[in-house]
């Protein structure tokens, strides 16, 4: 098997900075927390391999801690999409056109109603700024995106004749959307929880630019950028490192959404004709 | 006036046609007849040049002196619709939705500069009721949806002959009509190259359309003419054994041994099936329609039912009934006595099983043939000897045991069709509903099945409901048949008694519409 | 389950009863009007209740820590605070339905003056993002298209890979520190009014505009191009070719159109995107839009603000939505005959 070369480019971008995630979890080169005023706006080198910040902080443990803090929301939030969403609209499909599927489609379009930016200041003015509560904003948005493309996708499934097959052995909606429903759109689903995983990212650092997302000590990427803006012109590294950070998370996470498609379309396609 | 010469195609590097020789005079029909992957397409589409992406097509074609092969891109757009029109197998997705059905045959004079804008509308009216879309039903500004298959394929014959090309390409023209629609489409081909003298290159994989068609014919298999002639001659006096093998299968009759009981296993009576439709006025009522509307039908133990009528007549709705699916809105379905309903018991349901027409569509492609051999035992729990019976059958359909480890995807489609009988028998059912069984497949294969059908029938007592648009199939394998029109039956009796005198004018209308294979000269 | 064969059913019984061609679209119309009113109440009814459950009093938080009860009730009595929930429901739509929005706790004014100010800073900022990004998507992305496999649509899709990944606000910065700071063509942030002319307020928008744009454009380009492929391999193009159509042509004539359905839906969704995803943008560049509006209403509690600007944001995006329905039907004649 030809592996696409956008997967694997993809998939190593998007590797560097999970590694990092990963590795901040039990080691950073300093403790993310440790304000060093006297070592502030410090150039490279040094002890510090990507300079401080204007409190001092270690530039490298903030960008991974940051990697971890991004990713974390935004696979969660991808989760709860998936969670919430894909049973809705596989229900949505085996009812379609009665009311079950009315009341799902209705309420899918009443959450994109929502700008999800709105929905995010909403939640945070009831519980207050945190993390958590940008999980919760990004999440719900996701699970209608989950539950249109499981809709759409599982109708395309229903008319065939081996669910006909299977519904004159007495299988049940409930059971036929499990067993034959499922495992033949679990390839798009993994291709949209790709692209729904990396307009997390790009959704995190948005909202805790605003000051929406994960609160200080917490390092994040988008309140990197917030603390850099004053700084920019004088010490440009503050804004474009994290910057590039988010660019090329998201950049891996959807060249792997477009491998990923290419590789499963075709091989789909041809099983399904 | 168009010849092929040693014509070689390959796609990709992979050869699809060798060495194809053809001449077509003005005036008169070529038929090209083959079985899938015989390259009976790809041949007209070298003619058009309208080849995928990797063809490498080498030969030459000649159009009246001119070598098309040695044109430009450019000017084979000019000769595309002007000299050379085509029109092709799937009428309901030729045309484009979002545009009128005048625009769109007057767009083929307008993109050759052949008329200013009012004359090609003034025209397109003409060329569409040349086809039998008069003004009164059909004005210029209907849309595609709005038209059914056979109206659609008048517009795409409009199109294509409305600058009167010398050459007019049909790719199996009416393969996804109805029959009676389909003699309609080829009575309206006859009579246009016939009144407008041009020639006509028609492929369809249907001996006995060819045969009321063409005037020579040639037969295609693996890219290669394997042989032509004159229609009545080489149908008479076939040379090639695969020709005589093709002509053998097309009216292929599998020996049946009668067995029938007295005993009614299946009875349906005063059946009614309505669907609720969209509404089509904001808080109005909303209308239903009548898909079933009163049918009764019986069938015996161990007999051969044939159910025929063109789409939209309800068979398929009757049929999802009969196998309990959907529930009925009047009367009622009995199998042995006992009420078929959507929340039939399990073993009622085992005594019932279905074969579908897709071989392709028929199996999740991602479950292994032992699991879907399985499935029918859902509600009855699996027997002890589960294995041993899915290599049973699978024996018996003449596939071996060894194929229950094997995925869907690793068969050819007739096989997948015997995959789909050995599911349908592994509960020992007693009735079979064999819906379009044999309707996808290609002649040579639908043959072997229809055989292997007839002897399972014989070693395991089984009934059939055979439902078919296809006339020739019902005759050969049934021994009743019903014919159903706008949900309801219209005519029943022997199979051989209805066909040799029908009673009903919808029925001799359906016949007659059939195209039939002449007789060969033994 | 209704099956295919059900609605084939129902469509040839369609085509025998026949329609006229006026009544069906009034009739396709007079549905999303339906669907679009109600979508409004129930967003209505969401918003009502998160702002209910928003933690804090806005009397006690206006008049601090040492007033007394009394006052604050007082208070809760002028800002219609007092009553019950269903009372404060209707009077609160009622009041929308005849255009009064309510009094602003915090500025004594009424909440329509406020965001009249405000929405025009972020409409026509959403509206200038739009221009900008349909008109480079969409000649871009039928470029791909019509280069598909070729070195040019390998470096558009490449491009737009990019662009989807950066972060506006991010881009923003960086806009602000060349075009703004180095090279001071636009200024870097605030927003003079359009009192001043028509000049100065579109320099104002212009760097926040193409911040917005560009992320939106990528995607634009690449759902142009893909619709645009998907309808190449249609049997209809077949048809067009064999009539004689080049290749370029039949996209154009044929292809455009069909492909126009996608790339609408998505347009529908940028634009309430951008309505909204200005508010980060607004921030950055210091534009006093809506985005800031609903900020201080909810730092400083001026809830009946915040409810208001949401149902506007939300009213938006429900006509946007109900428009691009309608451009549907006149894109597709299927949809006109309520099919």
């Amino acid at each position: 098997m030809k592996w696409p070369v956008q997967l694997v480019a993809g998939a190593i971008l998007f590797g560097v900075f999970l590694v990092a995630a990963i590795v901040s979890l039990g080691w950073t080169p300093h403790d993310v927390t440790d304000l060093n005023i006297a070592a502030k706006l410090s150039p490279s080198g040094d002890g510090y391999l990507l300079g401080t910040d204007h409190l001092g902080r270690d530039m490298l443990s903030m960008l991974m801690a940051g990697a971890r803090t991004s990713i974390a929301v935004a696979l969660v939030a991808v989760g709860i999409g998936i969670v919430l969403g894909v049973p809705l609209g596989l229900s949505a499909a085996a009812n379609r056109g009665g009311l079950l599927d009315e009341i799902i489609m209705r309420g899918n379009d009443l959450v994109f109603a929502f700008p999800s930016l709105v929905i995010a200041i909403l939640i945070t003015a009831v519980f207050g700024p945190s993390a958590l509560n940008a999980i919760i904003a990004i999440g719900i948005f996701n699970i209608p995106v989950f539950a249109r493309v499981s809709r759409g996708a599982a109708l395309t499934i229903w008319p065939r004749e081996f669910i006909m097959a299977a519904r004159v052995a007495g299988k049940g909606r409930a059971l036929i959307s499990a067993e034959h429903i499922l495992p033949n759109i679990a390839n798009l689903l993994v291709v949209q929880g790709t692209i729904q995983f990396s307009m997390g990212i790009l959704a995190e650092a948005g909202l805790s630019y605003v000051g929406l997302g994960a609160q200080p000590p917490t390092p994040s990427w988008g309140r990197m950028l917030a603390d850099a803006q004053t700084f920019f012109y004088a010490y440009p590294r503050l804004a474009i490192l994290p910057g590039l950070c988010i660019v090329m998370t998201v950049l891996g996470l959807n060249l792997m959404g477009d491998g990923l498609r290419d590789l499963l379309d075709p091989r789909l396609r041809r099983a399904m004709k | 006036m168009i010849t092929l010469d040693q014509i070689n195609l390959s796609i990709g590097g992979k050869p699809i046609l060798r060495d194809v020789s053809l001449r077509l005079q003005a005036g008169k029909t070529l038929g090209i007849v083959g079985e899938s992957g015989s390259g009976k397409s790809m041949t007209a589409l070298s003619i058009m040049r309208l080849l995928p992406q990797g063809a490498e097509l080498s030969g030459k074609v000649t159009l009246e002196e001119r070598e098309l092969t040695a044109l430009g891109e450019r000017q084979m757009c000019a000769v595309r619709g002007a000299e050379v029109g085509m029109i092709f197998q799937e009428p309901m997705t030729a045309l484009n939705p979002v545009q009128s059905i005048g625009d769109q045959v007057a767009e083929t004079l307008l993109i050759h500069g052949a008329a200013s804008r009012s004359e090609a509308a003034r025209i397109a009216r003409e060329r569409l009721a040349r086809v039998g879309l008069t003004s009164d039903r059909f004005p210029l500004d209907r849309y595609p949806h709005e038209l059914s298959g056979g109206q659609r394929q008048r517009v795409c014959i409009a199109l294509a002959i409305a600058l009167r090309p010398k050459l007019l390409i049909a790719d199996e023209p009416t393969t996804a009509l109805d029959v009676t629609t389909q003699a309609q489409i080829l009575g309206l081909i006859r009579e246009l190259v016939r009144e407008e003298g041009m020639g006509c290159l028609f492929i369809t994989h249907d001996l006995a359309v060819v045969a009321e068609m063409a005037d020579d014919v040639a037969v295609m298999k693996a890219g290669q003419v394997v042989e032509r002639g004159a229609t009545d001659a080489l149908l008479h006096d076939m040379q090639h054994p695969y020709t005589k093998a093709l002509f053998e299968a097309s009216r292929h009759c599998p020996v049946r041994i009668p067995q029938m009981d007295e005993a009614h296993l299946l009875e349906v009576s005063g059946a009614v099936r309505d669907y609720t439709l969209r509404r089509q006025r904001l808080f109005g009522p909303r209308p239903s329609f009548r898909a079933v509307d009163g049918v009764d039908l019986r069938i015996r133990r161990g007999e051969s039912l044939g159910l025929v009528g063109e789409s939209g007549c309800g068979k398929s709705t009757l049929t999802r009934a009969i196998l309990g699916l959907e529930p009925l809105q009047g009367g009622e379905i009995r199998l042995d006595g006992q009420t078929v309903t959507p929340d039939m018991p399990a073993d009622l349901r085992r005594r019932m099983q279905v074969v579908f027409q897709d071989p392709y569509g028929s199996f999740n492609p991602r479950h292994k043939v032992s699991r879907l051999l399985s499935e029918p035992f859902h509600l009855l729990g699996r027997p002890a000897d589960l294995d041993a019976r899915i290599g049973e059958v699978l024996e018996q359909v003449g596939l071996s045991s060894a194929d229950a480890d094997r995925f869907p995807h690793e068969f050819s489609g007739g096989q997948r069709q015997r995959i789909a009988i050995a599911r349908a028998l592994i509960t020992r059912p007693e009735l079979i509903v064999l819906d379009e069984a044999v309707s996808a497949l290609d002649v040579s294969i639908r043959a072997q099945i229809l055989d292997l059908l007839a002897e399972l029938q014989h070693r395991h007592g089984l009934t059939y409901l055979f439902i078919s648009h296809d006339l020739t199939v019902v005759r050969a394998i049934t021994d009743r048949v019903l014919v159903m029109k706008a949900g309801r039956i219209v005519e029943q009796g022997e199979t051989e008694a209805v066909f040799n005198a029908p009673s009903h004018p919808y029925t001799r209308a359906l016949l007659e519409a059939a195209p039939v294979l002449p007789l060969a000269a033994e | 389950m209704p099956s295919r064969m059900a609605s084939r059913d129902a469509s040839l019984w369609h085509r025998a009863v026949g329609g006229t061609n006026v009544r069906p679209m009034i009739h396709y119309a007079a549905t999303r009007l339906i669907s679009l009113a109600l979508s409004l109440l129930a967003a209505s009814l969401v918003i009502f209740a998160v702002v209910e459950v928003i933690p804090g009093d806005p009397a006690s938080f206006m008049l601090g820590l040492n007033a007394s009860e009394d006052t604050v009730a007082a208070l809760r009595d002028d800002l219609g605070l007092s009553g019950g929930l269903l009372e404060r429901y209707v009077a609160w739509v009622g009041g929308m339905l005849t255009g009064d929005f309510g009094t602003s706790y915090t500025y004594r004014v009424p909440v329509s003056e406020l965001v009249a100010a405000r929405l025009w800073v972020s409409l026509p900022l959403a509206l200038y993002a739009l221009a900008l990004s349909t008109v480079i998507a969409l000649p871009v992305g039928m470029l791909a298209a019509a280069r598909r496999g070729r070195p040019t649509d390998y470096g558009i899709m490449g491009a737009t890979q990019l662009g989807i990944a950066v972060p506006n606000f991010w881009f923003a910065m960086l806009l602000v520190v060349l075009l703004a700071i180095t090279w001071p063509i636009f200024p870097s942030g605030g927003f003079p009014g359009w009192d001043g002319g028509i000049g100065p307020a579109l320099r104002a928008l212009t760097l926040p505009a193409v911040a917005l744009a560009l992320p939106q454009a990528s995607i634009l380009a690449r759902v142009m191009r893909s619709a645009l492929i998907e309808t190449l391999n249609q049997d209809y193009i077949r048809t067009a070719r064999a009539k004689g159509l080049t290749e370029g042509q039949a996209i154009r004539r044929h292809g455009m159109r069909n492909a126009m359905i996608p790339v609408l839906t998505i347009i529908g969704m940028q634009f309430s995107f951008l309505l909204a995803g200005a508010i980060i943008i607004e921030k950055v560049f210091f534009l006093p839009g809506l985005g800031l509006l609903i900020f201080q209403g909810i730092t400083q509690r001026d809830l009946i603000v915040v409810e208001s600007v949401v149902m506007l944001l939300v009213f938006a995006v429900i006509l946007v939505t109900f428009l691009v329905d309608l451009a549907y039907a006149l894109v597709d004649p299927r949809l006109r005959h309520g099919r």
